[in-house]
């Protein structure tokens, strides 16, 4: 089996420029770096899908050639092409939505992921007031002496 | 056609024609919500009698279209449907989650919803899920599971950014990419499998890999790893998902947490076992397993917001599957396949428990909570349970699971099984750590004493999370827990209670799963040798 180096060498360059892309923060640049790897995907299942021959239709011959070409890796890649495309409308939709709620379309860092990040080292956030109100009369009647029937220390 | 071949696509094409349906009903609420429930009712008839059959016989392969064989000697050329016990065993948890949530969802829905719910997407979206999930866990050549894993992810991107808040948006743009990237690794991890050995056909490929160089055959088996590894989050995979899954409403969250991981780690076990036995990566999976364990905890000890507290469980416990599935015993594959089942139940419900916490106290992190187990007895017994489950105290479930993985890790006797079983008695203990600080944050102190206590959200938003932060005493008495939530996760903490009551049979049943697994023959010869 003869390997042609063009689509090999077309697979290696939208990947990596695809990586590129996707390592940005823009969304429109993530959107387009996934389907350069998308494309690169498609391309490596024809490569890997063997030689070109007939198209593979009984009764069909072109150019006089004796092989049939493989029709399974057509059909995946249609496939591909079908799912990479609804998911491109829908990251599209997000863009826009992004764009509209922020009036840019860079993503943000999660919010609760920063603030969680800071706090260590500090008093925990969620802990009690690390000085106990003293003037506080614990034998105050207190939320947890709500109970049907419990009186609580009064 | 015997009744196992007719039943096998069911779970797939029910919730798929349910989708259809519900989408036309749009218009009408009731109708639309009948649908789903009787849908995913069916779908779980069918499942309990696929289980039955395949427990019963040999694993069921079903040729769709009647594509079968056409030469001896070469695998089947369409799309194959395989039950064997453990995917029946998936198949059978799952759809009890999916309908239970369904279920909680609605019943949220009718108290909480109003008319600018999106309800009319909701439902179909979910039924697409289910039937994703389905296919995943059914299929029986690599190309169908990818398609499977797509029809999930796409209706999970609908789900996890519905209504489309901001702070929504800015997590499903994450997940979207996080998940597509997987994607695009296991479609690259399917291309070169096909230039290696000419077939997708997973029983086909578990006979025709052994041709294949030891390296080549390592390096195909990294790259699904890579893949499934991302869905499964396993570490360092997994920093997607804390991020991403907390911002979801609750039902979404709880159905997401419980089965989407899960699928990724069916996906492991399968290429594990099936298609690369031999366990060539079993030490790269040990260390990974060991590091999901623990950074997932310690990751979860410093939340303050319990869906990514949880959700930092969640990555940690899938340490565990991993561990099992790693050991490449018998004893350890049973254990994972138990855990797995245990998991996907107890992580569920408890986050269906933080939907209610969030209901009933208008704010769902450590900072603004206290006093519920004065405010609802009844809540304060409904977290309890699961989290002790989760924990592994005995007798739950969780136990159980644990001491079979345990018990495989010692018996596999090397070093870093030793390091693993360390690890998993610590991630246990620090769960049970994690848990009773929510309890005594969230239950036992008064609401007075949290710095935040002050605050709430408005009002309890079902679907939609646009609610604003006014003081708590402001706050409208949102009565009493709605029945149509408090049941739908009683139920499944009964499910939970049941898996332990019933430990003796499901333990013995996950056994004959894993010994399945493990000897590769008889899947080989449901598909190559029936031929339909």
């Amino acid at each position: 089996m003869t390997t042609y180096l063009v689509p090999l060498v077309l697979i290696g360059g939208l990947t990596s420029a695809g990586v590129y892309l996707l390592l940005e923060r823009t969304l429109t640049r993530m959107l387009l770096g996934l389907l350069l790897i998308g494309n690169a995907v498609n391309l490596l299942f024809l490569t890997v899908g063997g030689p070109s021959g007939n198209p593979p239709v009984r009764g069909r011959t072109s150019d006089g050639q004796t092989a049939t070409a493989d029709p399974l890796a057509q059909g995946m890649i249609l496939t591909a092409i079908v799912i990479s495309m609804g998911i491109a409308a829908f990251v599209l939709a997000l863009t826009y939505r992004s764009y509209r709620l922020n009036s840019d379309e860079d993503v943000d860092d999660d919010a609760e992921d920063t603030r969680v990040s800071q706090s260590s080292g500090e008093a925990a956030g969620d802990d009690e007031p690390s000085t106990p109100d003293v003037r506080r009369d614990t034998d105050e009647p207190d939320e947890l002496d709500a109970l049907p029937g419990y009186e609580g220390s009064r | 056609m015997s009744a196992p071949a007719v039943l096998t696509p069911l779970p797939v094409l029910i919730p798929t024609l349910a989708a259809a349906a519900t989408l036309f009903a749009g218009r009408r609420p009731r109708l639309q919500r009948a649908i789903a429930v009787l849908a995913l009712t069916a779908v779980l008839g069918v499942c309990c009698a696929l289980v039955y059959y395949a427990d019963r016989d040999a694993p069921i392969a079903v040729h769709v279209g009647g594509w079968g064989q056409s030469v001896p000697g070469m695998g089947p050329l369409g799309i194959t449907l395989v039950v064997d016990r453990l995917s029946a065993l998936m198949l059978v948890v799952s759809t009890i989650v999916l309908l239970i949530v369904v279920c909680y969802a609605i019943g949220q829905g009718i108290r909480d919803g109003d008319e600018r719910q999106p309800v009319s997407i909701f439902l179909p979206t979910y039924l697409v899920l289910s039937a994703g999930v389905c296919t995943a866990f059914l299929a029986g050549d690599l190309f169908n599971l990818f398609v499977g894993f797509e029809v999930l992810l796409s209706a999970s991107f609908v789900l996890l950014t519905i209504g489309a808040s901001a702070e929504r948006v800015r997590a499903g743009i994450a997940y979207v990419m996080v998940s597509m990237v997987s994607s695009l690794i296991f479609l690259i991890g399917i291309a070169l499998i096909y230039a290696a050995t000419g077939t997708l056909n997973m029983a086909e490929l578990a006979v025709r890999l052994e041709d294949v160089p030891a390296g080549t055959r390592s390096a195909l088996f990294a790259v699904l790893l890579v893949a499934f590894g991302i869905k499964a989050a396993v570490f360092p995979l997994s920093a997607w998902l804390p991020d991403s899954y907390p911002t979801a409403p609750a039902p979404v969250t709880a159905v997401f947490a419980g089965l989407l991981t899960k699928v990724g780690v069916y996906a492991i076990i399968r290429t594990h076992s099936l298609m690369f036995p031999g366990g060539a990566l079993d030490r790269v999976l040990m260390v990974a397993a060991l590091l999901t364990m623990i950074i997932g905890i310690l990751g979860a000890m410093a939340q303050s917001d319990i869906k990514r507290l949880l959700s930092f469980t969640l990555v940690s416990h899938i340490g565990y599957m991993v561990f099992g599935i790693a050991l490449s015993s018998e004893l350890g594959m049973s254990g994972a396949i138990f855990y797995v089942a245990h998991h996907i139940v107890v992580q569920t419900t408890l986050f269906l428990v933080v939907g209610l916490i969030e209901r009933q106290a208008g704010a769902s992190t450590l900072q603004r909570l206290g006093g519920l187990a004065a405010a609802s007895p009844l809540l304060a017994i409904v977290f309890m349970v699961p989290a002790l489950n989760l924990g592994g105290v005995p007798p739950f479930s969780g136990f159980i699971g644990k001491v079979a993985l345990l018990e495989a890790g010692s018996q596999n006797g090397s070093v870093l099984a030793w390091f693993l079983v360390g690890g998993s008695v610590i991630t246990s203990l620090l769960t049970l750590y994690v848990m009773a600080r929510v309890w005594t944050k969230v239950f036992w102190r008064a609401r007075a004493d949290a710095p935040e206590g002050a605050l709430a959200s408005a009002s309890p938003a079902a679907l939609l999370d646009d609610s604003e932060d006014i003081a708590y005493t402001d706050r409208d008495d949102v009565g009493r827990m709605p029945i149509g939530m408090v049941a739908p996760t009683g139920a499944l903490i009964a499910v939970g209670l049941a898996l332990t009551v019933l430990a003796g049979p499901i333990f013995a049943y996950s056994e004959r799963a894993g010994a399945e697994v493990l000897d590769r023959d008889q899947y080989v010869t449901a598909v190559l040798g029936g031929g339909g």
